[in-house]
Formats: structure tokens, C-alpha cells, sequence
């Protein structure tokens, strides 16, 4: 309900230091888990994902086919090792609604028409809860799906925004996070100019919405240039 | 050196009227890749060649496949697909079979690895093979391995190069299905799959002939 | 079959049902309908139904807000609803629909929670709102959202003797300080729609819902579907939730 009344911001700097503006230092890594079809680790700060992509592959039980297209299966999910509090393991309502909306920000890239009757799974596990997890986790699932070799549109670039003491800063950690007068989850498509996922809660005008909307999509765009040097890096030889 | 590497969404050209093969898609009048890979843009085709991916069947396509089960009229092929195929008694067998007597397992049993060509693929990607033309057979004996299938041309290579120089060297028999399963019989199997593994893995390295020729090189 | 049907309809400019792109449909509003519940309310949205019932108890604050009563949002997609909702805990549709309703209704700041404070650290009034949906004929979460806020209008505040509830006895109403009213809108090539129905639903490429409070602040926001937007759209889409909801707005009494 009510937030408490922290200092996020003083003398314009927050309290990691960074100017509003300013996203955390960003990792980038492909193909860190030998296993799956493809897989990423992203940092945002204190904030580590790690993702996994599997497929396409035979989907069961067999009711789930569809059959004249393919479909995108997405499972987000903390480490109970991740947060202060010890969070138990398992899917929670939270997690359950992130997973959905994590698919929804992937789904329209991919070309899920090539394979009908069949499905793509994409794993997203918290390893360290700093905020602005989902989209961190969807940086890295795009990097996955690449690395796997399934037909996409473009990667999908993701970050977070939002408002603190009056001010509109860009990605939230975990403390602004909690504090925030306003926070909204951004992805889109970088070369198509489109959104493919917007949420916020908290209390904002139209206005501050809208520029909010600008200053995700610059970072954004800043977030891609990263996303594709990690998958060219991985290319190139030794 | 590396062939240049483009990921999905990537610019490639304006739609010159170009053929548009695999890995790549238009939009707005312009050509984009769809997969991260090795572009290949010929006089009148633009592809993307997957570094990474599954194997989608196609009409013509010759792969190796291995019995999973032994049904009533024909037999289940696991071809290292996300789909499935069905080799129909009447594409396996030329001589008369009473279904009702017979237990087609004589025939092909489970674990069984065959040679065959993809005869039909519907829209829903229901998948039939058949063992009915000259270079089908079953495969006796060897290992089987799989690597990703958009990298078998290279470990065929130019006019058969590479696979000649394989099997050259090694002394092994070895047979490339396009589904990227790769069958191999021989003493020297290790160093053959050596070989193909380094291939796979440095496919997009320039300079692989004389890598893989170093590497088995004072064999046999 | 039939989505085709609706869907050449839209791209000719009209609606099955013969409404305009930015009309609701016939909304009925009954609030006290459940009287076992301290608060509850019966909407209609066409064929839409949706019962919300608030029930109180009491309960221990969260640790770093002593003060502050608490609120728990659920919603059940009942089988007695549609052919299409299976018997069992929550799906994830279900799930994300309570969460953005108690999203509205959280960062709305519409119920007074620091007034819902018996003994601070240990009694704080806890405000359940169920939210069951009786038939799904489209646009399920404004008709959700719609209930909710009539039912907390509503709810009374039970009396309490020695910790203990005395329910039928009640001392005054829920602190409810703002109306937050949810509005979605549907994207279908280039036309925006409110209120999409059943039929109408399948063939969205996307859909925005939109929290509103009574200043026209935004107070939650949600991508649905999975089509994408230009910004652009969001534009038009925030500007029409917020005229359309000061038209619901005013069928909260």
C-alpha cells in the first residue's frame, strides 16, 4: 500500500550512485549451460538470470498441439537462494503471471508457423533478485532462442522505468523497486519499433507515462547493441 | 578469419527479386535474417545457413533413421526430428506380406538403423519415408552420431571433399544422413568422429580443410 | 468461421453486435447481492457476469507495514462459466486477472489501509476480495473490476468484542477514498475497441488494460495478448481509458 518514505534519490544521484538516467553495469554471456538448445547468463547489476531455450521440439501430451502452428512454452522461476527472505521453491501467483507475460513479450518474433503440432520451451531462473528481474530474464531468453537456432523476427530488448521521490529513473533495482511511486516492465522489438510488452503499477500522469515510454525504448536500444555483441562473441574464433 | 555471422533481425539486402531460400525473411520490402548464421547470397538466391537448429523434414531429403516402433502396416522412424515419420509396410517391402501372420519386426526391428529417403511431408508435418529406391538400405554394425544438420554440407564438403578425405584417412565407412545423423563403421571410428565434431564446432571458421586434414593426417 | 466473420466486419468499420468501436455494452450494476458476504456486488457487462464478495477477517499486519490492513485478491474461473475453464486451482489467466484487479485497487491508494489498524504489529482488518465469474461472454476484468470496486464501496466494517468478530454487527464502512476503474482496449489492425466480446476476443492481435483513478492518474497498466504496439497505439489507447472510465465512474455508486 503505502510506500515508505526512503531518500531514493539525493543530489540527484541514487542510492548505488547512478544519475537517473543511468542503466547498472550489464554481463552478457551465451551458451553457459552445455545442455540445452541455447542459453544465456545476463547481469543487470546484483541482478543474474540465467536462461535456457529447448526446441523445437515434439510436444506431449498430445492434446496440446496445435496443429497448424507451433507454441512457445515459458516457465520463469526464482532460486530460493535469490532473495533476503528465503522464498520457497515452486511456482508462486507471481511467478505464474511473470511466465505468462514473459511469453507474450517472446512470442510474436518467432515464427511458430514453421512448426506446427510442435513446442519451444524457454526457462527462466532468478539466481540473484535485484530488481527488475523479468526483464533481465527476457534479455537473456531472447539470447537463448538465438543461440538455439530458432527463427526469429529479431531478439526481443527489455528493461525497466519508473519513478522515485518525483523523479523518472531507468533500471530499478531491488530497493527502488520496492519503493518506487511507479514501475513499468518495457520490451520491444528494436528494429521494428514495437512494443511487445508493457506493464506498470503504481501512479503516474499521462505525461510521465509517455516520456517514461521514450526513455525505455533509448535504453532499449542501448540493451540491443549488447545483446547482439554477446551472440557474435560467442562466433568469432579464439 | 570467421565468415561473417548475422543474427536474426539482421539487415541483409533490398529485395532485388532474388529467390529466398532458408534463414532469412522479407519485410518492408527489404531482406532480414531469421536465424543466427553464415549468410550465403548467390546471382539468384539469398539464404541464411542456421548455425544452430533441429532438422525440419523435407520431400527428397535422404536421412538416417532409427526404428522406434514396430506397428501393425508399417514402422515409426525416429529421424532426429522434432516430427516423427512412418515407414509404410508397402515403402519398406517389395514382397507380398500377410499383415494379419506376419510380425513386421522380421523385417525392421526397433534399434534398427536405415538409410532412407523422406517421400512425403503434409502441411501439419505428418512425415512418410520409404525405403524403396536404390540407395536405401539397412545400416549393419557402426555408431551413430548427430550433429546439427544445417552443418552437414560442411562435413561433405565441395563435390564430397571432406567426407572423402574422412574416410580416406580412416579407413571407416561412413554414410551422412541430412537430418544430421552421421553413421559410421571402421577401426579408426574415434579419429572420424574427432574429425566431424571439430567440423561442427568450427563450421564457421575459414581454413577448416587443412585443420581437419592436420588432424588426421599420418593415419593409415 | 465465425471469427472471420467478425473480423471482416471490424476492417468494414462495424461490430457484430451492431456497436460503435468505443461502446460498452448494456452494464448492469447490483451491489449487496451476496448478504453472507461485508460487501458485495453482482455486474453485468452483456452476457458478461462477474460476482465479487468482500469478506473480512482479522488477521497480523506484514512486517514493515505495522499499520496497514491488508488485501488479498483472488479469482476462481468457474466451470459453471464457459465450456473452456477446467475444475482446479487458478490457471495463469486467472492468476494475472486478481493481480491486476488488486494492482487498481492497491496503487490506486483507494481503500484508507492505515485506518484498518486495531492494534499495531499484531490486528490489522484483512479485506479479501473473491472475485467468481459466473459467464464468460468477453472482457472479463473491467466486469471483475467493476464488481470489486462496488463491493468494497459497500462493505461494512464489522464490530469486534475482544478480538473477536461479531458479524451481522457493524461499525461504519470500508474507508474507500477513490473509484479505480479498469478499462481495456483491443487492437485489431489499426481500430481500437472497448469492450470486446467473446468472439471478438480471438481475433485481438493485442489487448492494453488500463487502471484509472478518479484525478485520471494511470495506476496500472497491462499488456494482454501477444501481438505487439507502436507507441503510437499506446497513446490513443491511454487516452481513451481515461475518457472511458469516467463514463463507468459514474455507474459506481
Amino acid at each position: 500500500m503505502s510506500k515508505t518514505n526512503i531518500q531514493l534519490i539525493v543530489d540527484g544521484k541514487r542510492i548505488d550512485g547512478r544519475s537517473p538516467g543511468e542503466l547498472r553495469p550489464i554481463n552478457m554471456k551465451v551458451g553457459i549451460v552445455e545442455r540445452a538448445d541455447g542459453s544465456a547468463q545476463v547481469s543487470f547489476g546484483n541482478t543474474t538470470i540465467i536462461a535456457s531455450a529447448y526446441g523445437p521440439r515434439t510436444l506431449y501430451p498430445k492434446f496440446l498441439q496445435e496443429s497448424d502452428t507451433g507454441i512457445l512454452r515459458c516457465r520463469y522461476m526464482m532460486a530460493p537462494f535469490s532473495v533476503d527472505e528465503r522464498k520457497s521453491p515452486g511456482p508462486d501467483r507471481r511467478s505464474i503471471e511473470i511466465s505468462k507475460v514473459i511469453r507474450l513479450a517472446l512470442e510474436p518474433v518467432i515464427f511458430l508457423e514453421e512448426f506446427p503440432r510442435v513446442v519451444v520451451d524457454v526457462f527462466v531462473e532468478v539466481i540473484q533478485a535485484d530488481g527488475s528481474t523479468r526483464v533481465t530474464g527476457i534479455n537473456a531468453a531472447s539470447l537463448a532462442l538465438a543461440m538455439a537456432g530458432v527463427p526469429m523476427k529479431d531478439l526481443v530488448t527489455s528493461c525497466s522505468v519508473g519513478k522515485i521521490n518525483g523523479t523518472l529513473i531507468v533500471d530499478l533495482n531491488g530497493k527502488e523497486d520496492n519503493n518506487s511511486e511507479a514501475d513499468v516492465a518495457f520490451a520491444m522489438i528494436p528494429s521494428k519499433n514495437k512494443i511487445t510488452l508493457l506493464q506498470m503499477d503504481g501512479l503516474l500522469t499521462k505525461e510521465e507515462l509517455h516520456k517514461l515510454l521514450q526513455m525505455a525504448r533509448e535504453n532499449c536500444m542501448k540493451i540491443y547493441e549488447l545483446q547482439k555483441r554477446a551472440l557474435k562473441e560467442k562466433y568469432r574464433s579464439d | 578469419m570467421d565468415r561473417k555471422v548475422v543474427l536474426p533481425g539482421e539487415f541483409l539486402e533490398e529485395k532485388k527479386g532474388r529467390k529466398l531460400g532458408k534463414g532469412v525473411y522479407e519485410e518492408g520490402g527489404k531482406v532480414f535474417a531469421k536465424v543466427l548464421g553464415i549468410p550465403r547470397i548467390s546471382e539468384n538466391q539469398i539464404s541464411v545457413i542456421s548455425l544452430a537448429g533441429v532438422y525440419l523434414p523435407k520431400v527428397g531429403d535422404r536421412v538416417i533413421g532409427i526404428i522406434s516402433n514396430v506397428e501393425i502396416s508399417g514402422w515409426i522412424v525416429d529421424i532426429n526430428s522434432p516430427y516423427n515419420s512412418f515407414l509404410p509396410l508397402s515403402e519398406a517391402v517389395s514382397e507380398f506380406v500377410d499383415i494379419y501372420r506376419t510380425d513386421l519386426s522380421r523385417y525392421y526391428d526397433v534399434g534398427d538403423v536405415i538409410f532412407c529417403r523422406i517421400s512425403k511431408v503434409t502441411k501439419n508435418k505428418l512425415v512418410q519415408v520409404s525405403m524403396r529406391d536404390m540407395l536405401s538400405r539397412k545400416l549393419y554394425g557402426g555408431i551413430i552420431i548427430k550433429i546439427t544438420p544445417s552443418k552437414i554440407p560442411r562435413v561433405i564438403g565441395k563435390g564430397g571433399s571432406m567426407i572423402q578425405l574422412i574416410k580416406q584417412k580412416t579407413g571407416c565407412n561412413v554414410y551422412t544422413g541430412q537430418n544430421g545423423v552421421i553413421w559410421i563403421r571402421g577401426e579408426n571410428k574415434a579419429k572420424a568422429i574427432e574429425a566431424i565434431l571439430t567440423i561442427e564446432k568450427e563450421s564457421h571458421i575459414i581454413g577448416l580443410t587443412d585443420k581437419i586434414s592436420k588432424l588426421l593426417g599420418g593415419e593409415k | 468461421m465465425q471469427e472471420k466473420y467478425t473480423l471482416e466486419l471490424i476492417q468494414k468499420g462495424k461490430r457484430v453486435d451492431g456497436r460503435k468501436f468505443d461502446e460498452f455494452r448494456k452494464i448492469e450494476i447490483e451491489p449487496d447481492i451476496v448478504k453472507k458476504a461485508e460487501g458485495s456486488a453482482l455486474v453485468k457487462i452483456g452476457k458478461t457476469k462477474v460476482i465479487a464478495g468482500v469478506k473480512l477477517a482479522l488477521g497480523t499486519p506484514y512486517p514493515d507495514t505495522p499499520e496497514e490492513g491488508i488485501l488479498i485478491v483472488n479469482a476462481e474461473f468457474s466451470p459453471i462459466a464457459s465450456p473452456d475453464f477446467e475444475p482446479g486451482p487458478p490457471g495463469e489467466d486467472a492468476i494475472e486477472l486478481a493481480r491486476i484487479v488488486d494492482r487498481g485497487i492497491r496503487e490506486s491508494n483507494c481503500i484508507e489501509v492505515n485506518k484498518l489498524c486495531i492494534t499495531p504489529k499484531e490486528k490489522v482488518w484483512m479485506v479479501f476480495v473473491d472475485l467468481n465469474i459466473i459467464d464468460n461472454n468477453g472482457n472479463l476484468l473491467d466486469a471483475s473490476s467493476l464488481a470489486a470496486i462496488t463491493a468494497l464501496l459497500h462493505t461494512k466494517l464489522p464490530k469486534i468484542e475482544d478480538d473477536d468478530i461479531i458479524r451481522g454487527e457493524y461499525t461504519g464502512n470500508l474507508p474507500v477514498v477513490f473509484k479505480p476503474i479498469i478499462v481495456s482496449i483491443g487492437k485489431i489492425g489499426n481500430n481500437l475497441i472497448i469492450d470486446p466480446n467473446l468472439e471478438e476476443e480471438e481475433i485481438l492481435d493485442s489487448k492494453l488494460s488500463v487502471a484509472v483513478r478518479d484525478d485520471n492518474k494511470i495506476c496500472a497498466l497491462q499488456k494482454q495478448g501477444s501481438g505487439t504496439f507502436e507507441f503510437s497505439d499506446v497513446e490513443r489507447m491511454i487516452d481513451l481509458a481515461i475518457e472511458k472510465s469516467r463514463e463507468l465512474r459514474k455507474l459506481v455508486v
